[in-house]
C-alpha cells in the first residue's frame, strides 16, 4: 500500500506480475525465439509499459534531475511526485471509464461530473475568516465530512441518471451521457453563478495537495480505489460479468446475467470516480471553477483507457493498463511543459498517439503492416500516415 | 372520439411525426416569446436566428449525413476553428487572394474528413474515437499556427461581413444565403440521388447495404469528406461573422450540431431522418439563446441546461417511438 505506483518507473515489477482478466491477445506477431520471450511480448501490458518507459527515458536525457527525489518540508519532492500527484484525478476517472468501456459503453459526462462535485464541495465548505485572539482562522460552513458526502452524493446521482438512461431506457451511451455533459456543466455554472468559488478551509486542501508518509495523499486515494476495484473484479465474478456484457450483451442476458443492473452499476461507479477526482481537483486549486474544471477530462480518460490496451469495442479490459495510460498522459504533458515546447503541441501529440494506438489495435491495419513491412515498424508507419 | 384516436395514431406512426413535433415546438416557443417580450414578434428576429446560426446550420447539415450513415463526427468544431485560423493566416500573412484561400480551406476540410473516413472504413476503427483524435489534431494545429487571435481585414471578407441583403423589409447576411443554398443542395442529395439513398441504406444496415451491392466504402468516406467540407464552409462563414481566426473559436460546436440533428428528428442509430429537420433543430437552439437574451435576467448557462433537457426529451421521444414501431404492426418506412 505504501509503495507508490511509480516511485521507480523503470522497474515495473510491482505491476507486471499482475495477470489480467483479459490477458489473452490474438494474432500478435511474435518472434520465433524462446517461449518465455514470446509470452512476454504477447503480454498486453507490454506496449503501454514500453511507451511509458520510453517517455521516461526521454525525460531522463532531456530534463536534468528528472528522477531526483528530495525530502523537503516533510515530504518527498520531485518531478515524479509531481506527475503522480497530478495524474491521480485522471487515474481515478480512467478506472471508472475502463469499466464503462468494458461494457461497450462510453461516458463523456465525467468532466461535467468533476465540475459538479467540486462545485458542491466548495459551495458547502466555502470558508469564512474569523478572528480568534487576533489570529485569522478559517471555518467551514458545514462540517467538511458532510460537504464531501454531499459532493459524492451529487456525483453518484449523476451516475444514477446516466445509468438510468443507458441501462433502463436503452439510449446509446454516447448520447445519454452527452445530455449530462452539456446540461451538467450548465448546472454547475448555475450553482456558482459562473464565478470561481474560492475555498479558505485548510483541511479541505489535504485531499488534493496534502501529504501522507511523505507522499501525496491523492496518490493514496487513487491506489486505494485501484486496489478495491481490482479485488472486486478479480476476487468476485463481477469482472467476468462485465467482460461478458461487453463481449455479447444479448448472450450475457440469456446466460442469466442481470445486464441492466450491471450496466447501471458501472455508470454509477464511473461517476463516483469522477466525483472523487473533482474533489481532488478543486482541493488542489483551492477553488471550484465550474467553467473549466474537468474540461476535456473525458477525452483524456478515454485516451488513458485506450492507451492501456482496453478495446473500445468492449469486452476485455485492463485496470492496470488504464493506470499506466493515465501516467503516460500526465508524463507526456509534464515532458512537453518542461522541455519548453509550447503546451499547445500537446494536443497534436496526443492526437497522433491516439491514431497510432487505434491503428495498432486494428487487425486490418496490422494485416496491412505485415504485408507491407513484414510486421516491423508498425507504430512508426501509423505515425507517418497521419503526419 | 374514434376519429380523433385514429388521427392521433396515424400521425404518431407517420414518418413525419418527430419532425412535425419539432416544428410545433418551434412555433410554440416563438409564440411564447412573442407574447412575453416586446419586439420579439418580428421578421428580423427570425432572420437574426439564421444570421447568427448560419455556420451551425452548415455544420449540422454535414453532421446529419454522418449520423444518417450511422456514424458520428466530433471533429467538426475543431475543423471550423482550423479553417478560420488557416484563412486568417493565408490572408493576413501570406496575402493570398481571398477566393483562392476559400477554395484552399474547403479542400483541406474535405481532405481531413476523407482521411478520417478512410481510417474508419478501411481499418474498421470506431468513428467516435477517430473523430475525437481528429478533434484534438485540428485544435492543436490551430495553436501551432498561432495561439493568439488573428484579425482579418481583407476587403472582400469585410464587405461580405457587413453586406445586408434586403428580404421582405428585413435583411439577411450573405452567409444565410450560402447556408440556405447548402441546405437545398443537401436535401436534394439526400433524397434524390444515388449517394443519398446509399447513405440511408448504410445507416439502416451496413451489412445489407453491402450485400445489396452498394459502394459502402466509397459512400462512408464521402460522408465524412462531406462533413469535413461542411465544417470548412462553416469556418469560412464563421470568419465572415467574426472577422478573425482563433483556435478557441466554436468550442463545443460539435455537440450543438449533434443536438440540433437529434432535435431535428434524425435517429442516432442512423438510417432515419430528414435533412430539413436539422434546420428546425438549429432554429430551436438559436431560439433558446434568443429567448434567454430577450429575458435578460437569465444567465447564459441556462442555454446549456435547456439544451440538455431538450436533448433528453427528444431522445426519450425517439426511444418511445422506436419501441412503438417495434411492437406496432408497421415500422415507419425509411425516409422518402
Amino acid at each position: 500500500m505504501s509503495i507508490p505506483l511509480n516511485s521507480n518507473p523503470v522497474n515495473h515489477d510491482p505491476m507486471s506480475h499482475d495477470p489480467l482478466p483479459g490477458a489473452r491477445l490474438q494474432n500478435e506477431v511474435a518472434p520465433d525465439s524462446s517461449a518465455s520471450l514470446r509470452l512476454l511480448l504477447r503480454h498486453p501490458l507490454l506496449r503501454p509499459l514500453a511507451a511509458l518507459a520510453l517517455l521516461l527515458a526521454v525525460d531522463f536525457f532531456m530534463i536534468p534531475g528528472f528522477f531526483r527525489l528530495e525530502w523537503k518540508d516533510g515530504h518527498l519532492y520531485g518531478s515524479l511526485i509531481d506527475i503522480v500527484n497530478r495524474a491521480a484525478p485522471l487515474i481515478l476517472t480512467a478506472l471508472g471509464m475502463t469499466l464503462v468501456i468494458a461494457t461497450r459503453g462510453i461516458d463523456i459526462s465525467v468532466g461535467a461530473v468533476v465540475a459538479i462535485s467540486g462545485t458542491v464541495a466548495a459551495l458547502l465548505i466555502g470558508g469564512t475568516m474569523e478572528m480568534h485572539d487576533g489570529v485569522p482562522e478559517y471555518a467551514s460552513r458545514i462540517p467538511m465530512i458532510w460537504a464531501l458526502v454531499a459532493a459524492m452524493g451529487a456525483a453518484i446521482l449523476c451516475g444514477v441518471w446516466n445509468g438510468f438512461l443507458v441501462a433502463t431506457l436503452g439510449l446509446q451511451p454516447i448520447i445519454a451521457t452527452l445530455i449530462l455533459m452539456v446540461g451538467g456543466r450548465g448546472l454547475a455554472q448555475l450553482l456558482t453563478d459562473g464565478q470561481i468559488i474560492t475555498v479558505y478551509y485548510k483541511p479541505f486542501f489535504y485531499i488534493g495537495s496534502g501529504y501522507l508518509l511523505g507522499l501525496p495523499f491523492s496518490l493514496f486515494i487513487a491506489i486505494g480505489v485501484f486496489i478495491a476495484v481490482a479485488l472486486l473484479m478479480r476476487k468476485t465474478a463481477l469482472g467476468l460479468f462485465i467482460q461478458t456484457v461487453g463481449i455479447n450483451p444479448v448472450a450475457a442476458r440469456l446466460a442469466g446475467i442481470r445486464t441492466a443492473a450491471l450496466i447501471f452499476f458501472v455508470y454509477m461507479f464511473c461517476s463516483a470516480c469522477a466525483g472523487v477526482a473533482g474533489l481532488m481537483i478543486s482541493s488542489n486549486i483551492k477553488s471550484a471553477d465550474a467553467n473549466n474544471a474537468g474540461l476535456l477530462l473525458e477525452l483524456d480518460a478515454i485516451l488513458a483507457v485506450t492507451l492501456g490496451g482496453t478495446s473500445l469495442a468492449g469486452g476485455k479490459f485492463s485496470l492496470v493498463g488504464s493506470v499506466i495510460g493515465a501516467l503516460i498522459i500526465q508524463a507526456l504533458t509534464y515532458t512537453i511543459y518542461s522541455m519548453g515546447v509550447p503546451p499547445e503541441v500537446n494536443m497534436v501529440v496526443k492526437s497522433v498517439v491516439v491514431f497510432a494506438v487505434c491503428l495498432s489495435q486494428s487487425p486490418e491495419f496490422r494485416g496491412l503492416g505485415t504485408e507491407l513491412l513484414g510486421g516491423a515498424g508498425r507504430s512508426r508507419s501509423s505515425n507517418g500516415k497521419k503526419k | 372520439m374514434k376519429p380523433t384516436m385514429r388521427f392521433f395514431r396515424k400521425s404518431l406512426s407517420s414518418p413525419y411525426f418527430t419532425s412535425l413535433a419539432t416544428v410545433a415546438l418551434l412555433v410554440v416557443m416563438f409564440a411564447l416569446g412573442s407574447f412575453t417580450y416586446n419586439g420579439f414578434f418580428s421578421l428580423q428576429v427570425v432572420l437574426n436566428l439564421l444570421i447568427d446560426n448560419a455556420f451551425l446550420l452548415v455544420i449540422a447539415i454535414g453532421m446529419t449525413f454522418v449520423i444518417l450513415s450511422g456514424g458520428i463526427d466530433l471533429s467538426v468544431g475543431s475543423v471550423l476553428a482550423l479553417t478560420t485560423m488557416i484563412s486568417a493566416c493565408l490572408l493576413q500573412s501570406w496575402h493570398w487572394p481571398p477566393l483562392l484561400v476559400i477554395g484552399c480551406v474547403l479542400a483541406i476540410g474535405s481532405a481531413f474528413g476523407a482521411l478520417m473516413g478512410a481510417m474508419i472504413h478501411f481499418f474498421k476503427l470506431q468513428a467516435f474515437i477517430v473523430t475525437l483524435a481528429g478533434m484534438f489534431l485540428a485544435r492543436g494545429l490551430c495553436y501551432l499556427i498561432s495561439i493568439n487571435s488573428i484579425t482579418i481585414d481583407q476587403p472582400l471578407y469585410v464587405t461580405l461581413s457587413q453586406a445586408r441583403i434586403e428580404f421582405l423589409g428585413a435583411f439577411v447576411s450573405p452567409s444565410v444565403v450560402i447556408a440556405m443554398l447548402m441546405l437545398a443542395v443537401a436535401i436534394y442529395v439526400a433524397h434524390y440521388t444515388r449517394f443519398g439513398r446509399a447513405v440511408y441504406a448504410i445507416g439502416g444496415n451496413e451489412q445489407s447495404a453491402l450485400l445489396m451491392g452498394l459502394a459502402v466504402g466509397r459512400t462512408k468516406v464521402m460522408v465524412y469528406a462531406f462533413s469535413g467540407f461542411c465544417a470548412a464552409l462553416a469556418g469560412v462563414l464563421f470568419s465572415f461573422y467574426m472577422l478573425s481566426g482563433y483556435g478557441l473559436h466554436a468550442q463545443g460546436t460539435e455537440l450543438d450540431a449533434i443536438a440540433a440533428v437529434v432535435i431535428g428528428g434524425t435517429l442516432l442509430t442512423g438510417g432515419y431522418g430528414y435533412v430539413a429537420g436539422t434546420l428546425t433543430g438549429v432554429l430551436i437552439l438559436g431560439l433558446i439563446q434568443t429567448l434567454i437574451a430577450f429575458d435578460g435576467t437569465l444567465s447564459s448557462w441556462w442555454t446549456k441546461i435547456v439544451i440538455g433537457v431538450l436533448l433528453f426529451v427528444f431522445c426519450m421521444a425517439q426511444r418511445l417511438l422506436s419501441l412503438g414501431a417495434a411492437s406496432g404492426t408497421s415500422a415507419p418506412p425509411a425516409a422518402a
